[in-house]
């Protein structure tokens, strides 16, 4: 199976990807030399350093949503996680905790998340509750109990160890424009989804996501445990939430409850657009990965084009029902597709 | 391979014995045995709701029996589990295939075993060997990149054999594996069941085609009310004699239809109807009173003329005539106002509310016809109509409430008659109206029919079930490349008549 030995509709299909990673790919590229013969300001490394540290957060909570979205359902509870741990760590750190260090804050805030998510896994799949629901429900209670609880102050100084990241840089590239830098948290958000991706390859576990999305009965007649898959999907998403949460937190270099409410439409915008199917089964990341950019990529050139920021959130409602709106429509294609294909196959004689 | 299963006397590879399963004190399987040699065919043949089902699931341990034991290659087992089941080399394949549609060919051959090995890591360029392997080991052309939902039907139950082979099946089950298939594809799959055998697997085969059965198998066990009534070498045993044990009665199967009046009216008349690639030319009468069988190949344009008769297709060309008047048949609302109604060939997914109330779906499609002189629900109407049908057409369930999901495939078939008749239409289109109905249930459809028909309604079966035309159809059309080449009458309508010029 030499890349030469295929035929050229064969090509055609590797290049598209399986979730036509191809053809979002295209509509990035085409965008991007767009918005540059448009506006020159934008193709400079400056922007690109920009567009990317804005894709941080957005990326890790799109790769937590990824997962869900593969195994059939589809979380709407990851921004009131991520706020719920990110927020609680703060507040625990300064209410006279010993200063845990940068590790021991991330592990308080990822536990949170952990657990948070396992109250989601636990309704879905002990109950089997339909997914949009009980995420909706528990975003309300931990929102409700982040405030009853835990405090409504707006937070401004970060405890040390966190406030010194947020001004740290991977490396920083003199540029005619100015200065350019990348943010040192780029790092762990590449780190994730390059686990995340060989997660969802090569580990039985992340095929038994994909098997679940595809038809849960036969997911539970083949043996994958169904239950325990489902709830490790959740937690795994709730510390991912957790850990977007921490670096929008250290990022902002400020915390409140208020923050990221509403982010969840471009997430899982995103996620769509980066092929993921919204009936399971199916999506990647670097599907995800360019969905997430491509949202970015937007907003960055919407700010350029003098576009109000209230249109914005339109743009994104567009993208959303765009991408869906595909995805349903070549699904009705393929299958009438193979519809006329069976009959053509029927014309045959009985026995 | 194949010299182990001619030497001596084998011995089972699996032995069911003295199976006891009761639910809720209704007695499900009363005293089973059962016995499967490797590299044989045994047929498990039964009524619906006679305890097949209940026997496979135990077999492969999705359900625990109240007493006996389970025998595979003398290992003794009082109750199965899957992954015991899957780890002694059981495996089943059901109805629905259980695949995965989103993953591709390869992987779902693969990914089961797997499982049951308990791996932790999984390797695409590792499973694809192993999946060519066994495709190539039984000789078949199966596209291994391709997602299974891409396949056709008989390509996914490929699929799911070559599936339940890589885990080295000694016993496979399989669950009407014909129902869903064409003629062609049929005796491909039997080709297949040939070579498992010569591999030395014991094969289950459920099936309500008792002339399949008959031709692949070597022995049938015949299952009535959860009792074992017969097991018996194929060669012994014919159609008729298999129907009598699955029924405990005479069937009759030979033609019975009422004398038409020549002077009884023409309620429909089809003159030039056509649709450019499907059907052309098509001209025929039905009159009340009377049964009138189509037929001709899947593909033939048979269920087209059908669908345009009831407005979800419409023709392009050619005039319908009801009573005598041209009718626009553009839409299925047009039909159902000219007293047409149409029992589609799919019913599970187009005709019924599954989790309704038998009472729910009779009454489903007339709420128009039950209404008092205020335009509200005549409640007393809606009742005695359900009643009515309920008790007409023998539906076999608790009371009207039952949800149709709890049904066997005959009564859901019933429940769907019903909803039409209560309509009361003029004239009555049946698509494959006894597809996946057992016997017993079959002939009182047929009964059922006969008696609307003697009633006053027209209707149209279309069908390629040459004996059940034969039984109740006044005349045959036979349908090929869309155009209408037969019409059989009187003494024509022969099951060897009806299979010739529709193969012709």
């Amino acid at each position: 199976m030499s890349g030469a030995s295929l035929a050229i509709p064969d090509r055609l299909r590797l290049l598209r990807g399986a979730n036509n990673e191809g053809v979002l790919a295209v509509v990035l590229l085409a965008l991007i030399v767009a918005m540059s013969i448009a506006n020159p300001a934008f193709f400079t490394l400056p922007t690109a350093f920009s567009i990317l540290r804005s894709s941080i957060v957005p990326l890790i909570f799109a790769l937590g949503v990824l997962m869900v979205i593969i195994s059939g359902g589809i979380d709407v509870s990851f921004a009131a996680i991520a706020v719920f741990a990110a927020y609680t760590t703060v507040r625990a750190l300064q209410s006279g905790t010993p200063d845990l260090g940068l590790i021991g804050a991330f592990a308080l805030a990822l536990l949170i998340g952990a657990s948070l998510g396992v109250i989601n896994g636990f309704l879905i799949a002990k109950f089997r509750l339909p997914t949009l629901i009980v995420t909706l429900g528990t975003q309300g209670i931990f929102k409700g109990a982040l405030l009853t609880y835990v405090g409504s102050r707006y937070i401004a100084d970060l405890p040390a160890s966190m406030a010194q990241v947020s001004t740290t840089n991977l490396f920083e590239v003199s540029t005619p424009t100015g200065s350019a830098y990348l943010h040192i948290l780029v790092v762990p958000a590449v780190l994730l989804a390059i686990g995340l991706a060989w997660v969802l390859r090569s580990t039985m576990f992340g095929r038994s996501i994909y098997a679940i999305g595809g038809d849960v009965e036969a997911a539970r007649r083949a043996g994958i445990r169904v239950m325990r898959t489902q709830v490790a999907v959740y937690v795994i998403a709730g510390t991912m939430a957790a850990a977007g949460g921490m670096i929008y937190v250290i990022m902002g270099r400020s915390a409140s409850p208020q923050i990221l409410v509403g982010s969840e439409l471009d997430i899982i915008a995103a996620v769509v657009l980066g092929g993921a199917s919204i009936f399971g089964g199916r999506g990647s990341v670097l599907g995800t990965t360019l969905g997430v950019i491509l949202v970015q990529v937007i907003y960055n050139s919407l700010i350029l084009a003098g576009v109000p920021s209230a249109w914005q959130r339109t743009a994104v409602g567009v993208l959303l029902i765009i991408g869906v709106g595909i995805q349903a429509v070549a699904s009705r294609r393929s299958s009438r597709a193979s519809v006329i294909d069976e009959t053509y196959q029927k014309q045959e004689v009985p026995a | 391979m194949t010299s182990t299963a001619l030497k001596g006397p084998p011995s089972p590879v699996l032995e069911v014995r003295n199976i006891v399963k009761t639910f809720g004190g209704v007695t499900a399987l009363n005293d089973v045995s059962l016995d499967l040699l490797p590299g044989e065919v045994l047929c498990l043949a039964g009524e619906n709701g006679c305890g097949k089902s209940t026997l496979i699931k135990i077999i492969s341990g999705a359900e625990k029996p109240d007493s006996g034991e389970i025998i595979v290659d003398g290992n003794t087992y009082s109750s199965m589990d899957p992954t015991n089941a899957i780890k002694s080399g059981i495996q089943v394949i059901y109805q629905d295939f259980s695949l995965f549609p989103n993953l591709t060919v390869a992987e779902n051959i693969v990914l089961t075993s797997a499982v049951a090995d308990r791996r932790r890591l999984y390797s695409g360029r590792a499973a694809r060997p192993a999946a060519q392997a066994i495709v190539d080991e039984l000789g078949l052309h199966l596209d291994l990149d391709a997602d299974v939902e891409r396949l056709s039907v008989a390509d996914k139950q490929l699929t799911a054999i070559c599936r339940a082979l890589v885990s080295d099946a000694r016993v496979l089950i399989m669950d009407e594996p014909t129902t869903a298939l064409t003629h062609t594809e049929v005796d491909r799959l039997f080709v297949i069941v040939e070579r498992l055998r010569s591999r030395g697997v014991g094969l289950i085969f459920v099936s309500h085609k008792l002339d399949e059965v008959l031709k692949i198998s070597q022995r049938v066990a015949i299952l009535r009310s959860g009792k074992n009534v017969v097991t018996s070498p194929a060669a012994m045993l014919d159609p008729r004699a298999i129907a009598l044990h699955m029924t405990g009665q005479e069937l009759d199967e030979t033609r019975h239809v009422s004398d038409l009046d020549a002077r009884s009216e023409v309620v429909l008349e089809l003159e030039g109807l056509g649709l450019r690639g499907a059907y052309e030319d098509v001209s025929f009468t039905l009159r009340r009173g009377e049964i009138l069988g189509v037929t001709g190949l899947l593909g033939s344009g048979r269920t087209e003329i059908a669908e345009a008769l009831f407005g979800v297709v419409p023709h392009d060309s050619g005039v319908v005539k009801v009573n005598g008047t041209p009718v626009r048949l553009h839409s299925i609302n047009d039909a159902i106002e000219a007293g047409i109604g149409y029992v589609p060939e799919d019913r599970l997914t187009q005709g019924l509310f599954m989790d309704k109330s038998i009472a729910d779906n009779i009454i489903a499609g007339s709420p128009n016809e039950h209404t008092t002189r205020f335009g509200t629900l005549d409640l007393r109407a809606v009742r005695e109509t359900i009643q009515g049908l309920f008790a007409r057409l023998r539906v076999k369930a608790p009371n009207v409430q039952a949800p149709v999901r709890s049904l066997s495939g005959g009564n859901a078939q019933r429940v769907v008659l019903a909803k039409w008749l209560a309509r009361r239409p003029r004239i009555l289109m049946l698509n494959g109206p006894t597809v996946g109905v057992d016997i017993g249930s079959k002939a009182e459809i047929l009964g059922i029919l006969r008696a609307e028909a003697a009633a006053g309604m027209g209707i149209i079966v279309i069908s390629d079930d040459a004996p059940e035309l034969v039984a109740c159809c006044h005349r045959v059309l036979v349908v090929r490349h869309g155009r209408v080449v037969e019409i059989l009458e009187g003494d024509d309508v022969a099951v060897d008549t009806i299979r010739e010029k529709v193969a012709a």
